[in-house]
């Protein structure tokens, strides 16, 4: 197989693989309209077409391939190529001997920094991270009084409130109930614990009884109920007619249960 | 009376400070410079500066087995050369083994043109700098010194201190001034005009 005589059916050019390299080197053809994978794709069907591997005409392929390549990367990459083209020689000479020079220079820094590494080799010394304390630094630039004062005030105003709203369980202080029940047992002697905590929720409710339980244990007062679920009679302890100690017993007791 | 202290050795006032410098000296692992040390030893630049001298002199080659040097911009204690060879048998230098022309030569562009990007050294040596640069930078000889202002912010490298310290340079204005380096530059110039002369007829 002549790789020169591959047939080509492109769609800049038809004809064989030998006269687009000629057009090409020519330059009566642009190479940036010819599809070079359309080329690949023509070789390859032609190889396949063989039973064994044709080494020559792949090595020969491949050498014109990639000429043929490197002249289209040129060809689409002008600027440069122009620069350079621009030059006149003299011009052209100048930059090349500045160059030329510039690296010629670092060269010889090299050779004088290869003698210097001779010449130092026997100098030994310890190496590693210097152990250096952190320096201290001042926190702070001069401020001026006025913005820190300012800045102050922002920060001396009280945090918003945070709601607890959502929270179910809200218990008022038992002290708050030992007040109220101590203020009514001033004015009469007894009073109906039920009466007195009407309209109240729940927890506050809870938390008046216990303020019963605490004036209760205190000697304070007496607790009288007459069932369970009865209505709870609290009565000063040193009021008029104390009921029988057991029978408080037993019904404190119960309330307990209750 | 006299109220001034009773000195029994004249001793040289400079000493205690001398010491205390030593004492630094000895902890360091890289080069002080006077106000390093100064603040340390919480004393005067000018008065550590003459105790630095006295403690030079009392290390110096062919003196002491430790010598004391100007390096680096700073004062540093290394081994005395005549112990080298003893050195040599127990320690070895991984910064300065094997460094290749590649290495060097993009050290000398580094430390000449520094801080430069490896672009700036591409185009000098007309390679790409990459490994040079990776291979400088991990001997500790080199290190990033910010980004360059144009676009692309390509890294900037400069010489370490311990570049000059392997090479027992004071600082980088040691290097020889880079006009007196490549002489026969011009002969290269004329060669090129010649060729250039010849085309253009």
């Amino acid at each position: 197989m002549i790789v020169r005589e591959l047939d080509l059916d492109l769609d800049a050019f038809e004809g064989p693989f030998d006269l687009l390299l000629t057009l090409v080197l020519k330059d009566e053809l642009e190479l940036r309209e010819i599809d070079v994978a359309g080329i690949v794709m023509a070789f390859l069907e032609r190889l396949a077409e063989r039973d064994e591997l044709d080494l020559e005409a792949c090595g020969e392929f491949l050498v014109l391939i990639a000429a043929l390549l490197e002249l289209k990367a040129r060809g689409l990459f002008p600027e440069e190529a122009a620069e350079l083209a621009e030059l006149e020689p003299e011009a052209a000479a100048e930059e090349l001997a500045r160059r030329l020079a510039e690296y010629r220079r670092m060269k010889e820094a090299a050779a004088w920094l290869r003698d210097r590494l001779d010449t130092e080799g026997d100098r030994f010394f310890r190496i590693g991270p210097a152990p250096l304390a952190p320096k201290v630094e001042t926190p702070l630039a001069p401020q001026e009084p006025e913005r820190l004062a300012a800045v102050l005030r922002m920060l001396a105003v009280p945090p918003p409130q945070v709601s607890l709203s959502h929270m179910a369980l809200r218990f008022p202080p038992v002290s708050q109930f030992l007040e109220r029940f101590r203020a009514v047992l001033r004015r009469r002697s007894r009073f109906d614990f039920d009466a007195e905590v009407a309209g109240l929720s729940r927890v506050e409710q809870a938390v008046a009884f216990l303020a019963l339980l605490d004036m209760r244990r205190s000697g304070e007062i007496t607790i009288e109920q007459a069932a369970p679920f009865a209505p709870i009679r609290v009565a000063r302890e040193n009021g008029e007619e104390n009921p029988a100690r057991d029978e408080r017993t037993v019904s404190w007791t119960t309330v307990r249960s209750a | 009376m006299d109220d001034r202290p009773l000195r029994l050795i004249a001793a040289n006032p400079l000493d205690q400070l001398a010491r205390t410098l030593e004492a630094l000296l000895v902890v360091a692992s890289a080069p002080l410079d006077v106000d390093e040390l100064a603040e340390a030893a919480d004393d005067h630049p000018e008065r550590v500066e003459a105790a630095l001298r006295l403690v030079a002199d009392r290390y110096r080659e062919g003196r002491s087995g430790v010598v004391l040097e100007h390096v680096a911009g700073g004062w540093a204690f290394r081994a005395s050369r005549e112990a080298a060879a003893a050195c040599s048998r127990l320690f070895e230098k991984p910064a300065q083994r094997n460094l290749s022309q590649a290495s060097l030569e993009t050290l000398a562009i580094v430390a000449y043109l520094g801080p430069c990007t490896r672009p700036d050294i591409a185009r000098i040596r007309g390679v790409a700098a990459d490994s040079a640069v990776a291979n400088l930078v991990e001997r500790g000889l080199i290190a990033e010194a910010g980004r360059d202002d144009h676009a692309g912010g390509a890294i900037r490298y400069r010489t370490t201190p311990l570049f000059e310290r392997i090479f027992g340079l004071e600082s980088l204005s040691e290097l020889p001034r880079l006009d007196d380096l490549g002489a026969d530059t011009e002969q290269i110039r004329e060669r090129l005009h010649e060729v250039a002369d010849l085309r253009s007829a």
